[in-house]
C-alpha cells in the first residue's frame, strides 16, 4: 500500500464532504476514483495533498502520516497532481512550466544565482536538459519556447501532466485528466499514460467521468455518493452494480 | 544574447565615466537622480511585478536605508552640533564608518526588518502585504519624528558628507540590475512568476511560497536600503517628510509604466518620468498664458502623472514592455 486513507471525514461547516471513508492504493496499480458531480472525489484530492485539512481521520503515504505536512512539503515526499481546470503558469512558455517542476531539484541557493557561481550554471543546465527529455515523451519539443496558454487543450494538459511528473513523484493524481478532448486526443493520452507509468514506476489515483477511460485504464476503482463509498472492485463490475447506476442515473424502480 | 548583454554593460560604464566627467552639474543630478529612482524602482519591481504581491514598502525601507547611512557619515562632532531638540544618544555618536560598509548595513539592516514584516503577512494569503507596508511605512516616519535622540526629530539630519556621485550611484544601479536578471532567470525567479501566475499551482509544484515571497521582500528592502542610503549622501540633508507615501507612489508610476515585471521597461519608466519630472518643472511655475498669470502651482506637473497613469490603466494596462524583458521581446521578433 503507497497510500492508505483511514476513516476519513471531512465536514465543511454543516455539510459532510465526505463521510468516514478508508481505502488504500497499492503500489503500481492505477486507481480510479468515480461518482456523481459533488461526491467529494476533488475534495479528497485535496485532503491528500494537504490543501485541506480532514476533519478526522489519518492519512498514510509511504507508512508515514503526513497529515501534519504542508501542500509543498507532500511534493517533496513524492505525490504530484494535476488540476481539473488546466492551471498553467500562463506567464510562461511550456518549457519554463516544466522547469518549474524540477524546482526542488535545483540545488544552488538563492545567493550562487544571484552571483552566478558554477552551481547555479551547472544545475540550470542539467535541469533544461532533463526538461527537454521531459517534453519529448510527451512529443512537445516543438513547443518549448511557445507561451504555454497557447497550446491546443490537450497539449496543455499534456504540459500539465509533464510539470507534475518533473516533480518525480511515486503517486500521481490526476484530475479529470481526459475532460474535455475528443476520442482520439483521449485515446493518446491513455497511451502516455501507461507508458510514464512504466518508465517513471508510478501509481496513479484518476478521478474521471468518461467510463470508457476508466473501464480501459483502471485496476481498481472507487465509486463515491455524497461522500460515501457506494462500490470498491474491478471497473467492469461497477458499471453493472446497481447502486452505482443508481447514483448516476437515479433510482428507477420508484420512478 | 551574451555579446548585447556585454556591449550594454560596457556602453554603460563609458557613459557614467563620461557624463561624471564632462556633463554640467544640473544634467548631472538629474542623472544621479534616475539612477538612485531606477535602484529603488528595480527593486520594487521584484516584489510587485515579478512575484506579484501588492506592496507599498519602498518609503519605509528608503527611509531606514538613509537614516542608517546618514547617522554613519555624519562626524561625532557635527551630531552634538546638530541636535537640537534632545542630545544624541551614546550609540549615535559612536556610529562611524565608510561610505560602503554603511550602505550595506543599510541595506541588511531593511533586509532585516523586511523579514520580520513579511513572517506574519506572507503566512496568509491576499493583500495583507499592501496593508501592512503602508502602515509600516507610517510607522517609520512616526518613530522618526518622536525619537529625537537618535533622529533629531521633525528637523532631520544635514551636513551629511556628500559621497554620491555617478560613479557611485550609476555603479550600484548596474549592480542591482544585474542581480535582479540574475534572480529572474533562475530558478527562484521563476518561482516567484509562477506565484504570481497561480499560487495553488506553485504549491502544487513544491514550491515554499512563504520562503520564496520572503526572499523577494527581502532583496527588495535590501535594495531600497542601499538606494536610501545614497539618496542621503547625494540629497546630504534628510527628514522625515521626504519618505512619505508620495515617494512610494512615483515609483509605483515607474514600475507601472513600464511594465510590472519587467526591468528592463522599470528602466525606460524611470528615465520617462524622472526625466519628465524635470522637463515638466515649468508646469509647477508662474506661467503666462494669453497675457493671464495663472500663480505658481508646486505639484501641478503631478498632475500630469496621475493623468497618465489613469489613461495607462484604461488603455496599455500592462505598461509599454509588459511582462518581458528586452532582450525576450527581441528574441521572439526575430522568429
Amino acid at each position: 500500500m503507497i497510500l492508505e486513507l483511514k476513516n476519513i471525514t471531512m465536514r465543511f461547516g454543516g455539510v459532510t464532504a465526505i463521510d468516514n471513508l478508508s481505502f488504500g492504493v497499492k503500489t503500481g496499480e492505477i486507481y480510479g476514483l468515480i461518482g456523481p458531480n459533488g461526491a467529494g472525489k476533488t475534495t479528497l484530492f485535496n485532503i491528500v495533498t494537504r490543501n485541506y485539512t480532514q476533519t478526522e481521520g489519518e492519512v498514510i503515504f509511504n507508512h508515514e502520516e503526513i497529515s501534519d505536512l504542508k501542500p509543498d512539503m507532500i511534493v517533496q515526499r513524492g505525490i504530484a497532481r494535476t488540476f481539473q481546470n488546466i492551471r498553467l503558469f500562463k506567464s510562461m512558455s511550456v518549457l519554463e512550466n516544466v522547469l518549474i517542476g524540477f524546482h526542488n531539484q535545483a540545488n544552488y541557493t538563492y545567493f550562487e544565482s544571484m552571483f552566478r557561481l558554477p552551481r547555479h550554471f551547472l544545475f540550470e543546465r542539467k535541469l533544461k536538459k532533463e526538461a527537454m527529455e521531459m517534453l519529448e515523451r510527451f512529443g512537445l519539443v516543438e513547443f518549448a519556447e511557445v507561451n504555454a496558454t497557447s497550446l491546443s487543450y490537450g497539449n496543455q494538459r499534456k504540459v500539465e501532466i509533464a510539470r507534475a511528473l518533473a516533480t518525480n513523484p511515486k503517486l500521481l493524481l490526476l484530475d479529470e485528466p481526459a475532460a474535455g478532448m475528443n476520442p482520439n486526443e483521449t485515446e493518446d493520452l491513455s497511451e502516455i499514460i501507461r507508458r510514464i507509468k512504466d518508465e517513471f514506476g508510478l501509481t496513479i489515483l484518476l478521478i474521471e467521468h468518461d467510463m470508457k477511460f476508466v473501464n480501459n485504464m483502471c485496476d481498481k476503482v472507487l465509486v463515491l455518493d455524497y461522500g460515501e463509498e457506494i462500490f470498491e472492485g474491478k471497473p467492469s463490475d461497477a458499471i453493472v452494480n446497481e447502486k452505482v447506476i443508481e447514483a448516476y442515473l437515479g433510482d428507477f424502480k420508484h420512478a | 544574447m551574451k555579446m548585447v548583454k556585454i556591449s550594454f554593460l560596457i556602453i554603460s560604464i563609458l557613459f557614467i565615466w563620461f557624463a561624471q566627467n564632462y556633463i554640467d552639474p544640473y544634467a548631472l543630478s538629474i542623472l544621479n537622480n534616475i539612477a538612485i529612482f531606477a535602484i529603488l524602482a528595480l527593486s520594487y519591481n521584484l516584489i510587485n511585478g515579478v512575484t506579484g504581491q501588492f506592496s507599498l514598502e519602498p518609503n519605509g525601507f528608503v527611509a531606514i536605508g538613509a537614516y542608517i547611512t546618514a547617522l554613519f557619515l555624519i562626524s561625532a562632532d557635527t551630531k552634538v552640533d546638530m541636535f537640537a531638540l534632545e542630545d544624541p544618544a551614546p550609540i549615535i555618536l559612536a556610529m562611524s564608518l565608510d561610505f560602503l560598509p554603511a550602505l550595506l548595513v543599510s541595506g541588511v539592516v531593511a533586509a532585516f526588518v523586511a523579514f520580520i514584516l513579511s513572517v506574519p503577512v506572507f503566512r496568509v494569503r491576499g493583500d495583507y502585504l499592501a496593508i501592512v507596508t503602508l502602515g509600516f511605512g507610517f510607522i517609520i516616519k512616526i518613530l522618526a519624528i518622536n525619537n529625537p535622540k537618535y533622529t533629531n526629530g521633525a528637523m532631520g539630519l544635514n551636513d551629511i558628507p556628500e559621497f554620491s556621485n555617478l560613479y557611485w550611484t550609476g555603479g550600484i544601479m548596474i549592480l542591482t540590475m544585474l542581480a535582479m536578471l540574475n534572480i529572474i532567470y533562475s530558478k527562484f525567479g521563476r518561482a516567484m512568476k509562477a506565484i504570481r501566475d497561480d499560487e495553488d499551482a506553485a504549491t502544487a509544484m513544491g514550491i515554499n511560497t512563504f520562503w520564496i515571497k520572503t526572499y523577494a521582500f527581502m532583496t527588495s528592502a535590501f535594495f531600497e536600503g542601499v538606494g536610501g542610503g545614497l539618496l542621503a549622501a547625494l540629497l546630504t540633508t534628510i527628514s522625515p517628510d521626504q519618505f512619505t507615501f508620495l515617494l512610494t507612489f512615483q515609483l509605483l508610476i515607474i514600475i507601472v509604466l513600464g511594465g510590472l515585471g519587467s526591468m528592463t521597461g522599470t528602466m525606460v519608466g524611470t528615465i520617462l518620468v524622472i526625466g519628465g519630472m524635470e522637463w515638466l518643472r515649468f508646469l509647477d511655475e508662474n506661467m503666462t498664458i494669453f497675457g493671464y498669470e495663472t500663480g505658481a502651482h508646486p505639484g501641478m506637473r503631478m498632475v500630469v502623472f496621475a493623468i497618465l497613469l489613469i489613461i495607462m490603466m484604461l488603455f496599455a494596462r500592462k505598461g509599454i514592455f509588459q511582462d518581458k524583458e528586452l532582450t525576450e521581446i527581441f528574441k521572439k521578433g526575430s522568429k
